[in-house]
């Protein structure tokens, strides 16, 4: 190394002081610092005794959930938007025809592979009926890797175990007062005629002239 | 004669143990001490075995021990298998041997044995007369054990930490020494129980009245059992393990006992040389007279006095960043060996003139002393912050002529 280099750039060290030079102020400093962190109270919790308190679960991406209807069918109507969101593809859905009336179809199995899934809540997101949900379980563990598939029955189940503690989304906005389902949201100006973003697309595509 | 060999073997079974159970705990205090510090918990599942019982992690020495017992004792292709067994060997050995003139109390009364006549004395030999210089010459061999190590490990960071500790090692050596020469002075002896004997027949203890000795063997002490401000040898940041780097299994942990023997060393010589010992005014008496209460107390004093200093040593492990190793040495040549001279200097003096000018003016000649030991304290304090020999910037200088002849190009052949 050439310490004339123009590439070197030389940092002075601070200039300790007068007080900095005893050393004494950094000894109480640091010995101050150590005893009050000693004395503070302690941020980790005793795990299984005691649970992690998670600041709001309806936030929290955990364990998934497939919720109900009212008549307690899966309100699932297996439109596959969920799997086709999931970046890890760990949702299996088999579609069949629907059983009851108020839709085409339902799936006849659901599963997700647990051990793939990252809990990015994608699926969540996509599901237009509010029938995927992550809850904030986030003590999910097996003994072996079959056993974290989760199946339709399994993930129904979580849904039985924690809607009360976490209710569905829909039940949520219904109580604020808030539109459900499948109401336009108040934002978006009712237009006449094709949106404008109609016409955009069609300029954008190759050979259209207008 | 055999009632004597029998009685060292006894004492000797009690301070082994000792020790070593007293090390494995402080191993779990120093874990346990570090997750307050860090507002963890720390380890406080482990209890008895086989129960569900956890005594606030009381079992974890065991589990640890246990551990280390049937961990797989690797032994690398490269090393030089003699000395690299040897190295533990030594360190351990040489931690425990010290022990041998340290006392853990004073003295017990008659046991009313045949053949057990007269007081016995709490420690392994005692009354012998070099005791101090016994317990620096035993202790300096630990540095053996970890250039052994190091250097049969033939490994480049084992390597490293062997060089740091045997420069740091040998340096603070002279401190340590310097130190402690000022309470030999006063105490006229080298036995430790002697030198306890007189801080409790006068009342005072040594940090009292010389405070400069006590700094100067302190930050030496913390240097020989290579403890945080100073733990350069086995840095982990920089040395991934230091000089037990290729070390595993059973000779590991005899490193890591060696290391907390050292520092339970360190604390005892702390508080025999400056804190009074077993001493402690109005609970334990003077005298050599002791009864029962009395010699249980002043056990439980001494090793109260110990565990306290253990404390300091882990509260200080968190509480200052370590030092670089230029700045280790500076502090070690420029700042330390300095002070201690000149505590040894003041002493002298004070023993030769100071005594009977006291007592010529008819005053109180412990206060008169502390007074004079505190001033010292202040004035070379400050005199070294004023010197700064510690503030040291060793970059290569900038600029002509230095630069160019040092740094000049070679010519090309």
């Amino acid at each position: 190394m050439k310490p004339d280099d123009k590439d070197i750039q030389w940092v002075e060290e601070p200039d300790l002081g007068a007080s900095g030079k005893t050393y004494l102020p950094l000894f109480v400093e640091g010995m101050t610092t150590t005893i009050k962190h000693l004395l503070s109270p302690k941020m980790t919790v005793e795990f299984p005794e005691e649970r992690h308190q998670i600041p709001d679960p309806i936030l929290y991406r955990g364990v998934h959930r497939l919720n109900r209807d009212e008549q307690g069918r899966v309100k699932c109507v297996a439109c596959f938007l969920c799997a086709t969101a999931c970046p890890a593809h760990c949702i299996d859905i088999v579609a069949a025809e629907s059983p009851w009336p108020d839709r085409e179809k339902y799936p006849a199995s659901f599963t997700i592979d647990e051990l793939r899934c990252i809990f990015c809540g994608m699926c969540e997101e996509a599901c237009p009926v509010d029938a995927i949900e992550l809850t904030s379980l986030f003590d999910l563990s097996g003994k072996s890797r079959e056993e974290m598939v989760f199946d339709k029955e399994k993930l129904l189940s979580i849904y039985d175990r924690t809607k009360d503690s976490e209710p569905m989304r829909s039940v949520r906005m219904a109580a604020e007062g808030k539109p459900v389902g499948g109401e336009r949201p108040a934002i978006l100006p009712e237009t006449e005629g094709p949106p404008e973003i109609a016409e955009k697309d069609n300029l954008a595509e190759p050979g259209a002239t207008p | 004669m055999a009632e004597t060999i029998i009685i060292a073997l006894v004492k000797i079974a009690l301070v082994i143990g000792g020790l070593m159970t007293a090390a494995a705990y402080f191993v779990l205090l120093e874990r346990r001490m570090a997750a307050w510090i860090q507002d963890r918990r720390g380890p406080n599942r482990v209890g008895i075995p086989l129960t569900r019982i956890r005594l606030f992690g009381l079992g974890q020495p065991i589990a640890d021990g246990v551990k280390f017992i049937f961990k797989e004792e690797f032994t690398p292709a490269h090393v030089d298998k003699l000395l690299y067994f040897l190295g533990p060997v030594v360190i351990f050995v040489a931690a425990i041997a010290a022990f041998a003139v340290i006392p853990f109390g004073s003295t017990l009364p008659d046991l009313g044995i045949e053949g057990l006549r007269g007081p016995i004395h709490l420690l392994v030999a005692p009354g012998v007369d070099v005791g101090l210089l016994y317990v620096f010459a035993v202790n300096s061999l630990a540095v053996y054990g970890l250039i052994l190590g190091s250097w049969a490990s033939n490994d480049k960071y084992s390597f490293f930490g062997g060089i740091r500790s045997g420069a740091q090692l040998i340096s603070y050596e002279i401190p340590l020494g310097l130190g402690i020469l000022g309470v030999v002075f006063v105490a006229g002896s080298l036995q430790l129980e002697t030198i306890i004997g007189q801080q409790a027949r006068t009342g005072v203890w040594n940090v009292f009245v010389q405070p400069l000795g006590f700094v100067v063997f302190l930050v030496a002490a913390f240097a020989e059992a290579a403890r945080l401000p100073f733990d350069l040898p086995e840095a982990e940041q920089e040395l991934v393990g230091g000089y037990h780097t290729e070390y595993s299994g059973i000779k590991l942990m005899m490193y890591l006992v060696a290391e907390f023997l050292h520092m339970i060393t360190a604390s005892f010589l702390i508080v025999i040389l400056f804190f009074g010992g077993w001493h402690l005014w109005g609970l334990t008496g003077a005298g050599d007279e002791v009864t029962w209460p009395i010699a249980v107390l002043r056990v439980a004093v001494l090793l109260a006095k110990v565990t306290l200093v253990v404390l300091f040593f882990m509260l200080a492990r968190w509480s200052w960043p370590r030092f670089r190793f230029d700045q280790l040495m500076d502090m070690a040549w420029k700042v330390m060996v300095p002070m201690g001279l000149v505590n040894l200097f003041v002493v002298a003096v004070w023993i030769e003139y100071g005594t009977r000018l006291v007592e010529a003016l008819g005053l109180h000649g412990g206060i008169v002393m502390a007074a004079v030991g505190w001033a010292v304290l202040v004035a070379t304090w400050l005199a070294l912050t004023w010197a700064a020999p510690a503030v040291a910037d060793n970059r290569p200088r900038l600029g002509p002529p230095y630069a160019q002849e040092e740094f000049e190009e070679r010519p090309t052949p």
